[in-house]
């Protein structure tokens, strides 16, 4: 099988399958800003959250983390951040390190260049010059084990435990195998598989550590004092046969693959230059959990739909891959990769594993998802614990 | 010939149906080697399960060789196993609270 994909090899080495100019709103309050500059210029994604300010001291230290580590990201090669200049996040923080890192950045404060009006009109005349700068990137020949790789699973049902998931299972297999980095997640998805997953760990202080994140968002969950089934399982889920959480996740861990899993990475950390299969901590829901992989550094997701989610994400291509051959019919216009026949006519595992394998190459050499040709790329947040205050 | 329904684990006490099914089909499952055929007693949608034997109040019920949950009551053989005669065991705030 073909190893190689078209990338752009960033300054620091990692490898983007992406050229962006990121306009990065700081705070909920500068997210109308950020978008009428994003729409203003060609080629920038439009970064936005609920996040930023009346949050919590450990809170604030997790939104400032996560830009940081979300402007890390290859995809971006320039970085505008849009501030209303009052908010909680550390925004000069945000500025330096993006800075120290190597990578353009630059910075409007709406309060300070009098109002939404003049920030767009400025930004806008800023996000030009970066996005002129950045365009002249290049693609060329990487191998599959520079490529960081996210896996999620949305709007699920029971066809996403016996066909997608597995058949992601096997392609993540072959991504570990030939080199390459995952990250997975989802942990409210690990209740009730945990003891399946932390066999798979590198060490007793690993499998120590994915009890740990799955007992904190079970306690959280439980904190309300009420059965979550209607939260996890969603009532899509339930439609689709899912009848509990335990369900759920014994199908959703799956997609894994079967490989060691070395770590696990808090919500705001980078994967950087590591190897192999890694948890990341997040919660199940698709704006908050794809903004985790995204942190992590994929620049590349596959996303196992059973009832057909149809959301991308502004920094990564997203792939969807089906095995409800009801849902391929209905949301084609939303499904990247068809496994169905795994149910229809008993295909194999394996060789959809190799079909997605190859998708991977081609999207992360350029090709457009369902979700970039719809122009379904703006929905994310960043996963905060404590409350609005 | 196609398979209608698929049991996940030869430990599994449910299996899932591949096609939406209608009540009193026999439908055909393998269990490792073995084949055994079932009367199916309500219409089953595509991905919902079935009981492949008698499950009593309080047992677990298996899927993937797991527990997925407890039945909350009797369930027949053939018969639709969902969130009606199921609940989870986890994530359970109201049985902490002491509401159930």
């Amino acid at each position: 099988m073909k190893r190689e994909f078209l990338g752009y090899v960033r300054d620091n080495g990692l490898v983007g399958t992406r050229n962006y100019v990121g306009i990065m709103s700081t705070v909920v309050c500068a997210n109308e800003v950020a978008r009428a500059i994003k729409n203003n210029v060609k080629g920038c994604m439009l970064i936005t959250h609920h996040q930023g300010c009346c949050q919590t001291p450990p809170d604030l230290k997790i939104i400032t983390d996560s830009l940081i580590s979300l402007a890390k990201n290859p995809n971006l090669a320039a970085i505008l951040l849009v501030s209303l200049g009052c908010e909680g996040t550390d925004t000069d923080r945000i500025e330096k390190e993006i800075t120290a890192f190597g990578k353009p950045v630059k910075k409007i404060v709406i309060q300070k260049v009098g109002g939404s009006i003049n920030a767009i009109s400025k930004g806008s005349v800023i996000a030009e010059q970066l996005l002129s700068k950045i365009s002249s990137c290049k693609r060329e020949k990487v191998d599959i084990s520079r490529l960081i790789v996210g896996v999620k699973c949305g709007s699920s049902d029971a066809t996403s435990g016996l066909a997608s998931n597995p058949a992601t299972g096997a392609a993540v297999d072959i991504l570990v195998k030939y080199g390459g980095s995952v990250i997975f997640g989802e942990t409210t998805e690990f209740i009730g598989a945990e003891q399946i997953l932390t066999k798979r760990a590198s060490s007793k202080r690993v499998s120590k550590r994915i009890y740990e994140i799955v007992n904190g968002m079970e306690k959280r969950a439980k904190t309300m004092g009420v059965d979550m089934r209607q939260g996890q399982p969603t009532p899509g889920n339930i439609a689709g046969g899912l009848s509990s959480i335990e369900e759920k996740s014994l199908g959703a861990i799956v997609k894994s693959g079967s490989c060691q899993i070395e770590d696990v990475l808090d919500y705001s950390e980078i994967l950087g230059n590591r190897k192999g299969l890694y948890i990341k901590d997040t919660p199940g829901r698709e704006p908050d959990a794809l903004t985790g992989f995204v942190i992590g550094g994929a620049s590349v997701v596959l996303f196992t739909t059973g009832r057909g989610a149809p959301q991308g994400h502004p920094v990564a291509p997203i792939i969807k891959i089906c095995g409800n051959p009801q849902t391929v019919d209905n949301l084609g216009v939303h499904i990247d990769i068809d496994v169905s026949s795994i149910l229809t006519e008993n295909s194999s595992i394996k060789e959809s594993g190799e079909k997605i394998f190859r998708e991977i190459i081609d999207v992360a050499s350029g090709k457009k998802v369902k979700a970039e040709i719809c122009n379904y790329n703006e929905t994310m947040d960043i996963w905060v614990k404590g409350p609005v205050i | 010939m196609k398979k209608r329904a698929v049991v996940c684990n030869s430990r599994d006490n449910v299996a899932t149906v591949l096609e939406d099914i209608k009540k009193g089909s026999l439908i055909t499952v393998n269990i490792e080697k073995r084949s055994i055929e079932i009367k199916i007693e309500n219409d089953i949608k595509l991905g919902h399960k079935f009981a492949l034997k008698y499950i009593n109040k309080g047992d677990q019920i298996i899927k993937y060789g797991e527990s997925i949950g407890t039945a909350t009551s009797e369930i027949k053989k053939g018969e639709w196993v969902h969130i009606h005669n199921l609940e989870s065991n986890r994530g359970r705030g109201d049985i902490e609270r002491g509401i159930k």
